[in-house]
């Protein structure tokens, strides 16, 4: 006697185990269940075994024989019904029933991405009239009538005093003149310029930042600039800031940041520069400070502010910036 | 601005290469958009020789010349210049090439013969001013290289947008000083000699001539004047046309240029007028006074308003003050005396009048941001000696300098230790004070930590220390101030509710399938006509945009309808035709004129099309309004709203839905919002063909209507046991009232739980005007199992009470 039957059921069990194709099961069924099979043979020599063992040992082999025979039966029905071609069950790959979600708007999705990290690290939000006075959006801002910054921005007039709001640096004052330092606010909007081409749309959404207390410097408006660059777009993407010009902001920066494109080697998008300008931003001008009755001498701050379809163009890669607001739904749902 | 290098490199020595250049004036805060190669175009002109000629068989001004064009090629070109010879080395442009003003070769036959390219003269090329013949070049070029590599010629402009706030860098000189500033060394303009020599210099006196009498100082502070007799006016030497190319300007005649010249090199507006159309020889600077009619040099007549400055002769305005010179007494060729205007003028003035008349010159773009008020009369004698030079005129032996508004000069104190806390830096007084020097800003140091500084009269932008924070930032550079963080006390706000309800409206939103959509604010005027608005109703109370972008932008929106519907087209349009939209946004109510409208934040909802997606599962069912009243009811639900009841929604108030398929959401009085189907007529308005289904919801009134608090209820321990009723009633009878009726009687039973509306059936066997309704109230004790007898008794008494009330039917 060569093997025992326990030792043929665990050899062909595990020899079962790693056979994957129909084929090979039926091969296997053959080697140990067909006519020449080794459970076969087993059986047949049966008769040469001492006559006490004989019973036994037949026994146990038709009842291997049977077990095999199932296992080998099932397996070739799950390989098989994996193929489609013997159901047992339901047709699982049938579409399930449709449960759609439905999106929200690139602008709100970014616009949340930023106020989250402001709100993180501290911040409020502040909101502010769509429509303003020529005062809170102008004068309030040290950008007094007849001043060339005018040009900067072409306004929408409702009247010679109603403007919509060309910045969201409108909630600026409006926040301070409700509240004593500390401040540290974040707004977003929608803003409006005269303006429309393939990069410009007539109305538009910013975020502003503001935050005043006693003691803040230049080197802080960098350090919370820095945080959100890199939380935004991520801690490799290095920043640059460029002195500029903001008439409520003195000193004045414009933020570049490494183009997040082509990592600041030049592309089509950064126009070869290989940075791209995404945040103004400054030390609040006293002027400004003047107009809400703080303390000049007591109080700093810096303001900032951006555009949100820049960063959500930038984001995902989307070259015209009329997409936001055709409301197209194949463009509304890949977000 | 355009600044050539070149040019740039007759103030300040320039060591930088173009690009590490525009790196540095960018970050010095003068943003270069772009560098340009002045002189690209000559690489494609190619240095050839003249290696045969032959006279032209059909025409005698013209050679055949055998060209060798380098690289062992030789071309035939017919040539019509005088100096053609053989052996001589010519620039030479092959077909394909573009000369200046955008004239390409081509391969042609001239009078039969073939010519294959042109040879060049200087003026071609606009490299000199000979148009006498082609331009002879040096022996020992090699035939094939470019023009540019053998003239070495190169120059490189660079593209500057200049911020409002820096008029002084509207100029070389100002330019040239910023790049002194980041030399290493730092090193100082040179510049021009701005005194007049005693070279082509009379023995008159202006004063015989002309007189400047200033009436409105406020508006003028300054006028200089110079004059010269015997000049010569036609067209400026090439150097000075070159200069002016190389900035863009277009070359005039030698007095204008001068002019432009030196308006370029130090940012001080100059006028020159022909002194022989000026009456009496008076120059009046004064407020026009009245409303008059004036034609500017370019041709335009304009229509001026009283408050305009003018300059004016002894009889008649000559000149928009600051902003452009008039027809009548501009510089022609048969000009023999002029006048020289070098002016300060109000900034604000000399904007306001650019403004109303749409007129932007170099003048008025430099005026209204404001010159050097110190510096009129280093432009004022460069230009008169550089004219005398060039168009053979004499100079008076003086000038005018009427300076009735002395301009303060500007002195800050700066703390140091103050300017050090803003910037977050640490640098020492004296560094500050090498660094504003640098720009010419004189500083004296007073204290320990105090900086007398004296502003230099171009930096009008400097007026307090805040100011000189901006300049020693930028000049210690931006990026080598460190990052610091704030330490921020750790009292955070409450989020604004209006925030986080906004928020979570938007999530349900999404998650009910809906894609949120964000149309302008702007809206046809149109549009309340479109929604069949009524003229009382307060959604025509629209606010007109004075300057809209078009006809179709022209009023902020009363309502957030016109806009769904407007982005429902451009899905259709798109052969989508199952669109589940919402928007939340403000509409805009006029209120008093110069006043700031009613801002109200509204969400709306749009569903067309089908009710679920195409799928295996369902059949294809278009949406109908209970679709959108399950969204609603779902959506409220959602923000913890219960309660609401619908209600029939007046067709005076809500004309733009259909008749009797619109409700109004309450919760006990405040109006929360309405739904329903939008009716036809409003959908043809809108070019669209299939219904749509809308829901506006007010968001502040849903804010006013949250709960507070949420409290949890208890679970009810005992097994409930449910009872049905169905009844059959006038079909006129709404469910809802039925559904009200019996919430009251059940709420008189303790042992009443809920009661809900599970069938309703209309049609055969009932009779036409009959409807059956099937309620379930559900029974249970919070406080044991009841019993089976009680609980029928109870509902037989509900079921009576109800019977009674509706007069109903019990089904057969």
């Amino acid at each position: 006697m060569e093997k025992s039957i326990s030792e043929i059921e665990i050899e062909a069990l595990e020899r079962l185990d790693n056979t994957i194709e129909i084929e090979g099961i039926k091969e296997l069924s053959l080697h140990y269940l067909g006519r020449k099979g080794v459970l076969t043979k087993f059986l047949r020599n049966v008769s040469s075994l001492p006559e006490n063992e004989r019973p036994i040992a037949g026994k146990n082999a038709n009842i291997l024989k049977g077990k095999l025979d199932t296992a080998f039966n099932n397996a070739l029905k799950g390989l098989e019904s994996t193929k489609g071609d013997a159901l047992t069950g339901i047709d699982i790959t049938l579409p399930g029933r449709s449960c759609k979600r439905g999106s929200l708007h690139p602008i709100t999705q970014i616009s949340n991405e930023i106020t989250d990290i402001f709100l993180r690290m501290g911040f409020d939000i502040a909101q502010s009239p769509e429509v303003e006075t020529d005062f809170y959006n102008f004068e309030a801002l040290n950008i007094p009538k007849y001043h060339p910054a005018r040009d900067m921005q072409d306004t929408f007039y409702i009247s010679d005093n109603i403007v919509l709001r060309t910045h969201t640096s409108p909630s600026q004052p409006r926040t301070m003149e409700k509240t004593e330092p500390p401040v540290r606010i974040i707004s977003p909007g929608k803003v409006f310029r005269c303006d429309s081409d393939i990069t410009h749309t007539p109305m538009f959404h910013q975020v502003e930042g503001l935050m005043v207390d006693k003691g803040i410097s230049f080197g802080d408006l960098k350090g919370i600039l820095t945080t959100f660059v890199h939380q935004m777009f991520d801690k490799k993407t290095s920043l640059r800031f460029r002195p500029s010009f903001f008439p409520f902001t003195e000193p004045s920066a414009e933020v570049d940041i490494r183009c997040v494109i082509c990592r600041g080697k030049g592309c089509r998008v950064c126009s070869k520069t290989g940075w791209l300008e995404v945040l103004g931003s400054g030390m609040v001008h006293p002027a400004v400070f003047e107009k809400v009755g703080y303390d000049t001498e007591k109080y700093t701050g810096f303001a900032f502010g951006m555009g949100i379809e820049r960063i959500a163009m930038l984001k995902y890669g989307i070259d015209d910036i009329r997409k936001f607001f055709e409301n197209d739904i194949r463009f509304l749902r890949q977000f | 601005m355009k600044v050539s290098l070149s040019w740039l490199k007759e103030y300040i020595s320039v060591d930088f290469s173009p690009d590490e250049l525009a790196e540095r004036l960018t970050m010095a805060g003068l943003e270069v958009e772009g560098i340009e190669s002045r002189f690209d175009y000559l690489e494609d002109i190619i240095v050839s020789r003249v290696e045969k000629t032959e006279k032209h068989p059909n025409a005698d001004n013209l050679t055949c010349c055998t060209v060798d064009v380098g690289d062992n090629n030789i071309v035939q070109i017919v040539c019509g210049a005088p100096n053609v010879r053989e052996g001589l080395l010519v620039p030479c442009a092959l077909p394909g090439t573009v000369l200046p003003g955008d004239f390409t070769i081509k391969k042609s036959k001239i009078r039969g013969e073939k010519s294959a390219g042109m040879l060049c003269s200087g003026k071609e090329l606009k490299i000199d001013s000979d148009a006498s013949g082609i331009m002879e070049l040096d022996k020992d070029l090699m035939p094939g290289t470019s023009l540019a590599q053998a003239l070495n010629l190169s120059d490189y402009v660079f593209e500057v947008d200049l911020t409002p706030n820096r008029p002084d860098c509207l100029s070389l000189i100002g330019v040239a000083r910023e790049i002194g500033a980041f030399c290493e060394p730092k090193a100082k303009v040179s510049y021009p000699d701005f005194e007049q020599s005693n070279k082509n210099q009379g023995l008159f006196s202006i004063n015989e001539y002309a007189k400047v009498e200033i009436i409105d100082p406020d508006l003028c502070p300054r006028y200089a004047g110079g004059f010269l007799l015997d000049v010569k006016v036609g067209p400026s030497p090439f150097w000075l046309q070159q200069k002016l190319e190389s900035v863009g300007l277009t070359p005039i005649n030698n007095i204008v240029d001068v002019t432009n010249f030196v308006l370029m090199e130090t940012g001080q507006p100059l006028h020159a007028f022909d002194y022989d159309f000026l009456a009496k020889g008076k120059i009046v600077v004064k407020r026009a006074g009245e409303t008059i009619d004036f034609t500017t040099l370019d041709g335009k007549e304009h229509k001026l308003e009283p408050d305009t400055l003018m300059i004016c002769d002894g009889e008649k305005s000559v000149a928009i003050a600051g902003v452009m010179g008039g027809e009548n007494s501009e510089i022609s060729e048969s000009t023999t005396k002029v006048l020289v205007e070098s002016a300060y003028f109000n900034p604000i003035s000399i904007r306001k009048t650019a403004k109303k008349t749409g007129i932007n010159t170099d003048a008025s773009h430099r005026f209204e941001r404001g010159i050097d008020p110190e510096g009129c009369i280093n432009a004022l004698n460069r230009a008169v000696e550089l004219m005398a030079e060039i168009s053979g005129g004499t100079k008076a032996k003086d000038i005018i300098d009427n300076y009735p508004l002395k301009q303060k000069p500007v002195k800050i104190d700066v703390n140091t230790d103050v300017l050090n806390t803003r910037l977050g830096t640490n640098l020492s007084i004296d560094s500050i004070k090498e660094l504003i020097e640098s720009v010419e800003f004189k500083a004296e140091k007073i204290k320990d930590n105090l900086l007398r500084v004296d502003v230099p009269s171009f930096r009008v932008d400097v007026t307090r220390p805040e100011d000189l924070s901006e300049e020693v930032a930028r000049l210690w550079g931006y990026n080598n101030i460190e990052v610091s963080f704030p330490s921020i006390s750790a009292q955070g706000e409450l989020l604004n509710p209006i925030i986080s309800l906004r928020s979570k409206a938007r999530d349900i939103m999404n998650g009910f399938g809906f894609s949120e959509a964000i149309n302008y604010d702007f809206t046809s005027p149109k549009s309340v006509d479109n929604l069949l608005l009524e003229q009382d109703d307060e959604r025509t109370r629209v606010e007109t945009i004075l300057n809209p972008i078009s006809e179709e932008m022209g009023v902020l929106r009363t309502s957030l309808v016109p806009g769904l519907l407007q982005s429902m087209k451009t899905n259709i349009s798109q052969q989508v035709d199952t669109i589940k939209l919402f928007e939340t946004g403000n509409i805009f109510l006029a209120t008093r004129k110069d006043s700031l409208p009613e801002e109200i934040e509204m969400i709306a909802g749009l569903w067309t099309g089908s009710r679920d997606t195409d799928s295996i599962h369902n059949k294809k069912a278009n949406c109908n309004f209970f679709d959108l009243k399950g969204v609603v009811q779902g959506f409220l639900e959602g923000l913890n709203i219960k309660d609401c009841v619908y209600e029939r929604a007046l067709e005076k108030e809500f004309p733009y839905y259909s008749k009797g398929y619109a409700a109004i959401v309450k919760k006990g009085e405040p109006v929360l919002g309405v739904l329903g189907q939008i009716k036809p007529e409003v959908i043809k308005n809108h070019n669209l063909k299939q219904t749509a289904f809308i829901f506006e919801i007010d968001i502040k009134v849903l804010l006013s209507l949250m709960p507070e608090k949420i409290t949890a209820e208890i679970l009810p321990k005992y097994p409930a046991i449910s009872q049905d009723i169905t009844i059959i009633i006038d079909s006129n009878i709404a469910a809802g009232s039925v559904s009200k009726e019996l919430d009251l009687l059940v709420q008189k039973e303790s042992l009443a739980e809920e009661t809900y509306l599970f069938d309703f059936f209309e049609g055969k066997p009932l009779a036409k005007d009959k409807k059956s309704l099937s309620f379930r109230i559900v029974y249970r004790s919070p406080s044991k199992t009841l019993k089976e007898k009680k609980v029928k008794a109870l509902h037989s008494k509900i079921c009576e009470s109800l019977i009674s009330k509706f007069n109903a039917d019990l089904p057969v």
